[in-house]
């Protein structure tokens, strides 16, 4: 049985569940709070389970005693780095983290040591019983400081020279990666241009901000086997990393992943927290919870990298782009990672909106004592986007043309190739971008002059999926099994894991549809390593378009199992039958239905017990140069977004009105949760376009930001660290494209993370609609608006950004071809 | 220390020999079981455990059980009770509304958040001005629960549809 082949895809309109809006799985469950999250479990003589952290950003450990935490009354077992010494990491190439550090720290929060205890008021007293005595280092907190060389840094500690080194498997001193790669010839394509713009960009860092902190229970079975419920975006990767560390075969672990209250990528690399329950559920017999404070998500963050970005851009008058040059400098914090993804993702998805001639892209990723960095909703691609989408309003500008017009000129045409040699299979960017003017009168009404109100346009393009995993292998990425009971019951297994996007609810519609019952019907197990197919996760937008291929491909040999025992029975011939509202028939009409529960028992007597499996893998594509593996997906979806604001001329003081924001989906599994993304995907762009920012101490002084010491998180907290509320989100007007993809399941894209990528420079262009100062940074605050406006007052340009970039020499680039 | 506290919890009595210093929220999730509750910051910050006190929307976060031993208290375990007229239990209409709505996406925040809307469509069923809730009144009202996912559209006109039913007399709040 199956493996998805593209051509066996359904084309008939006449669906019964796909594109139409049915209520979640589950959704009923959450609406009474019924849905068990992973705190919320509570198992017969549980201990309870804390880390102690570093206060430290930068520091050798030198001794940790345990002793009298061990004698508090009511502690358990106490645990440190040298009993769980194995390093781990998301990334094959950065095994870089311990569950608890051994032999230094690398940032404030960083746990050293970890308690379990009768319960968790007694583990957190017993924290402050151990003493660890730690060695100071020099600590790294910004691009510039982590770029310097070596020499330069042995400030603490001149004799031992890796001190200031976080770790000594970088590139080079505290570069972590390195990238440099060349698509034809870009001295060649500037000196072709009409205009050429060179621009500084900066993007500040900020945080996934899930409301569920993260919690996770292990328990150590008599069978010697160790299960894990943990709220984890990938579960298949988090088994992997608990096998490595605590040294078992994996078939001795099980990691469940409970429904995940808020990922946004947060929760998609293995956790210290999560091995650290194990071990002490190993060492206790008993189970083990452990659940992070919110100061403590705030640390263990992985979110959106700041990146600093320098950018030159050659455009004919035409608006034709002859060459494109992107250097950028991501923020890493201490740890890898996702990061050398990160890196390459800063670099990879520009090519995918408009045809560039030539590009260069050379990125650095740099170690900070600060909370690693990793996948934020949009991976690497928000930043870079940014800022060639508010680049292209200042050419449109230059030009004196309309900045659609300028967009629709130049669109990646349908089966194409990028310079960068991604395969586009259908593009929808232009209808989006048509849609979202036309709805919200783009063009004409930009150019009205009413004080203080702007429009400002923004584009961008998604994955859905990466076509690689994580490490290296030929297997799917996504495997689903059916089993199908004597009354009728469907239920399907699959790896995936519902973080609220609706996973759950696109995999029973799917088998719904191909099995032409109703949803009621079908019973979905996911996320369970000991029940379930391997899938590879809820990361990079891959979930629909996969395990609905794989899907689709297990479901279809089934129906042909049941469309041929009914054939037999009522010695109708198979092609002439279907099965459609629980009923199987003939299709032309005639004749009385079968009941689909009959089928079925014919089937399982003719077949024997009903069961099958379908797999997905990605199709082969991309170049063959070192790098290529990150950019390729079977498809790409496409976003366009208008964003009108009214801002204060005076204070810089705005608000959003409205936002109009296109999708192309290539064709809606359940419209409802689609919208229901985009929605979400809105709202987070315009919350990180606003004002959310993760920003830590950068000195012991009180002018570097409250009181503590440097790598301090400044605002720990939900209240400090700003999200938008109910009062300050504008409508959204969601439009939906559909491009029916050949790749993906009834021609279905990705919408979980695309729709967040126009909506940045869209409210940067606007504010410039609307006041004439170009903010080219993000967060684009009162704050900075004002400090344009006083800049425009003195006759300057009224441009607030960066407005340094560091002088490093980048290793050579690797010259690459563009596809003939 | 430890004490005995009666509570009242979607009208049953609770006794819970507890340490008095514990929230009521950790009472309700550790000592009674009662996990639909949520939280999210446990420093009254995001919404996430709001309960209803004598109809008012607090959050247990920051409030000790022992303060209000005499008060009805209501969780999410209890919504679909209130909103039953007959034997069989019905959901409320608020929580059909965010099912059809798609109002919970993780579903995370959805109890605190129902309990507000709840405490807000009491309150305006009530009030003497006939007019019913407009959106910016039900945006004020949720302004105190954080929602990551939804961009709380869908959970405003999950609201909104509610209101319109009790102005229809369909449902009853």
């Amino acid at each position: 049985m199956g493996q998805y082949m593209p051509e066996e895809k359904k084309t008939a309109n006449d669906f019964q569940w796909i594109g139409k809006s049915w209520d979640q799985v589950d959704a009923m469950a959450k609406a009474k709070g019924e849905t068990v999250y992973a705190d919320d479990l509570f198992l017969p003589r549980m201990l309870y389970a804390k880390m102690l952290r570093s206060p430290h950003p930068h520091a050798r450990i030198k001794n940790i005693d345990l002793t009298k935490a061990l004698k508090r009354r009511g502690v358990i077992a106490a645990l440190t780095g040298r009993d769980v010494p194995i390093p781990f990491g998301i990334l094959p190439v950065s095994q870089d983290e311990e569950a608890l550090c051994v032999e230094k720290v690398r940032m404030i929060g960083d746990p050293v040591a970890a308690i379990a205890a009768i319960d968790e008021e007694t583990a957190e007293a017993a924290l402050e019983d151990i003493v660890v005595e730690y060695e100071l280092l020099p600590s790294i907190l910004s691009i510039e400081d982590g770029l310097k060389q070596l020499e330069e840094l042995e400030l603490v500690a001149p004799d031992v020279p890796a001190d200031a080194q976080i770790h000594a498997y970088a590139d080079s001193g505290n570069i972590h990666k390195q990238v440099a790669l060349e698509f034809g010839d870009t001295d060649a394509g500037f000196a072709e241009a009409d205009h050429v713009r060179e621009e500084l960009y900066y993007y500040e860092g900020n945080t996934h901000l899930p409301m569920e902190q993260h919690a996770s229970v292990a328990q150590h079975g008599a069978d010697g086997r160790v299960t894990l419920w943990s709220s984890t975006q990938t579960p298949h990767y988090v088994h992997r990393a608990l096998a490595k560390v605590l040294e078992m075969p994996t078939s001795q672990i099980r990691v469940i992943a409970t429904p995940v209250g808020g990922g946004f990528g947060g929760k998609t690399d293995p956790f210290q927290h999560e091995i650290v329950v194990c071990k002490l559920a190993m060492m206790t017999g008993r189970p083990v919870k452990m659940t992070l404070t919110r100061e403590e998500v705030f640390y263990t963050h992985r979110g959106r990298h700041p990146v600093l970005m320098w950018v030159k851009a050659g455009i004919k008058s035409d608006g034709s782009i002859t060459a494109l040059h992107f250097r950028n400098f991501l923020d890493g914090g201490a740890y890898g990672s996702y990061g050398v993804a990160s890196t390459f993702y800063t670099g990879a998805l520009q090519t995918v909106t408009y045809p560039i001639a030539n590009y260069k892209f050379e990125a650095m990723r740099v170690f900070t004592n600060k909370a690693p960095c990793g996948p934020k909703r949009g991976h690497g691609t928000p930043q870079p986007r940014f800022a060639l989408e508010v680049l292209l309003d200042k050419f449109a500008e230059d030009l004196g043309l309309d900045p659609t017009e300028l967009r629709l000129r130049h669109l990646m045409p349908d089966n194409s190739l990028t310079v960068n040699h991604l395969t586009v299979t259908t593009n929808g960017l232009g209808e989006c971008l048509r849609k979202v003017t036309e709805a919200s009168v783009f063009q004409q009404r930009r150019n009205e002059s009413s004080p203080g109100k702007g429009l400002g346009l923004g584009c961008g393009s998604y994955l859905s999926g990466a076509g690689l995993p994580i490490y290296w292998n030929k297997m799917p990425h996504s495997g689903v099994q059916i089993k199908i009971d004597r009354g009728g019951g469907v239920t399907v297994f699959c790896g995936s894991t519902d973080i609220g996007q609706g996973s759950n609810s696109v995999l029973a519609g799917i088998v719904a549809e191909e099995l032409g019952i109703h949803l009621q019907h079908v019973i979905v197990v996911t996320s369970d390593t000991d029940l379930t197919p391997v899938d590879l996760g809820s990361y990079s937008s891959r979930v629909t378009l996969m395990t609905g291929n794989a899907a689709i491909a297990a479901a279809r040999p089934l129906r042909e199992q049941i469309l041929s025992a009914a054939s037999e029975v009522l010695k109708i011939p198979a092609e002439e039958l279907s099965i459609s509202n629980g009923k199987v028939g003939q299709q032309n009409g005639s004749g009385e239905p079968v009941s689909f529960v009959d089928a079925v028992q014919w089937a399982e007597a003719k077949f024997g017990t009903l069961g099958s499996v379908g797999s997905y893998t990605p199709p082969r594509r991309g170049g063959k140069f070192k790098g290529a593996g990150v950019g390729p997906s079977p498809n790409y979806s496409y976003s366009a977004c208008v964003a009108e604001v009214t801002c204060d001329p005076e204070s810089g003081l705005y608000r959003v009105d409205k936002l109009w924001l296109a999708h192309d989906i290539g064709q809606a599994i359940n419209e409802k949760l689609v919208i229901g993304q985009v929605e979400g995907s809105a709202y987070m762009g315009l919350s990180e376009a606003m004002m959310e920012e993760q920003v830590y101490r950068t000195g012991n002084s009180a002018s570097s930001g409250g009181s503590g010491p440097a790598g301090l998180h400044k605002i720990p907290s939900m209240l400090d660290y700003k999200s938008l509320t109910s009062l300050d989100m504008p409508e959204v007007e969601t439009i939906l494209v559909e491009t029916n993809d050949p790749e993906g399941p009834y021609g279905a894209k990705e919408a979980g993370q695309g729709p967040l990528l126009p909506i940045m420079p869209a409210i940067a262009n606007a504010i410039y609609n609307a006041v004439g100062v170009r903010v080219d940074e993000v967060p684009i605050t009162a704050e900075k608006i004002f400090q344009g406006l006083q800049d425009l007052k003195k006759g300057k340009s009224g441009r607030v950004g960066p407005k340094k970039f560091p002088s490093i020499t980048f290793p050579e680039a690797l010259r690459v071809e563009p596809p003939q | 220390m430890k004490q005995l506290l009666t509570l009242k919890i979607n009208g049953e009595l609770h006794e819970v020999w507890t340490s008095t210093h514990k929230t009521l929220l950790e009472v309700l999730r550790e000592d009674l079981k009662l996990t639909g509750t949520k939280h999210g910051c446990e420093l009254g910050e995001c919404g996430a455990c709001t309960v209803l006190i004598e109809g008012e929307p607090v959050l247990a976060c920051l409030i000790l059980p022992v303060e209000v031993q005499e008060s009805d208290i209501q969780t999410i375990e209890g919504l679909a009770e209130s909103g039953s007229s007959n034997a069989e239990l019905k959901p409320h209409p608020l929580q059909t509304a965010f099912a059809e709505q798609g109002a919970s996406q993780c579903g995370y925040c959805s109890p605190g958040m129902l309990m507000t809307a709840k405490a807000f469509l009491d309150k305006n069923s009530k009030s003497d001005s006939k007019k019913p809730a407009d959106r910016q009144e039900i945006r004020n009202a949720l302004s105190g629960n954080l929602c990551r996912c939804t961009g709380y559209s869908k959970i405003i006109e999950a609201v909104e549809q509610v209101v319109e039913e009790i102005q229809n007399g369909a449902v009853h709040a």
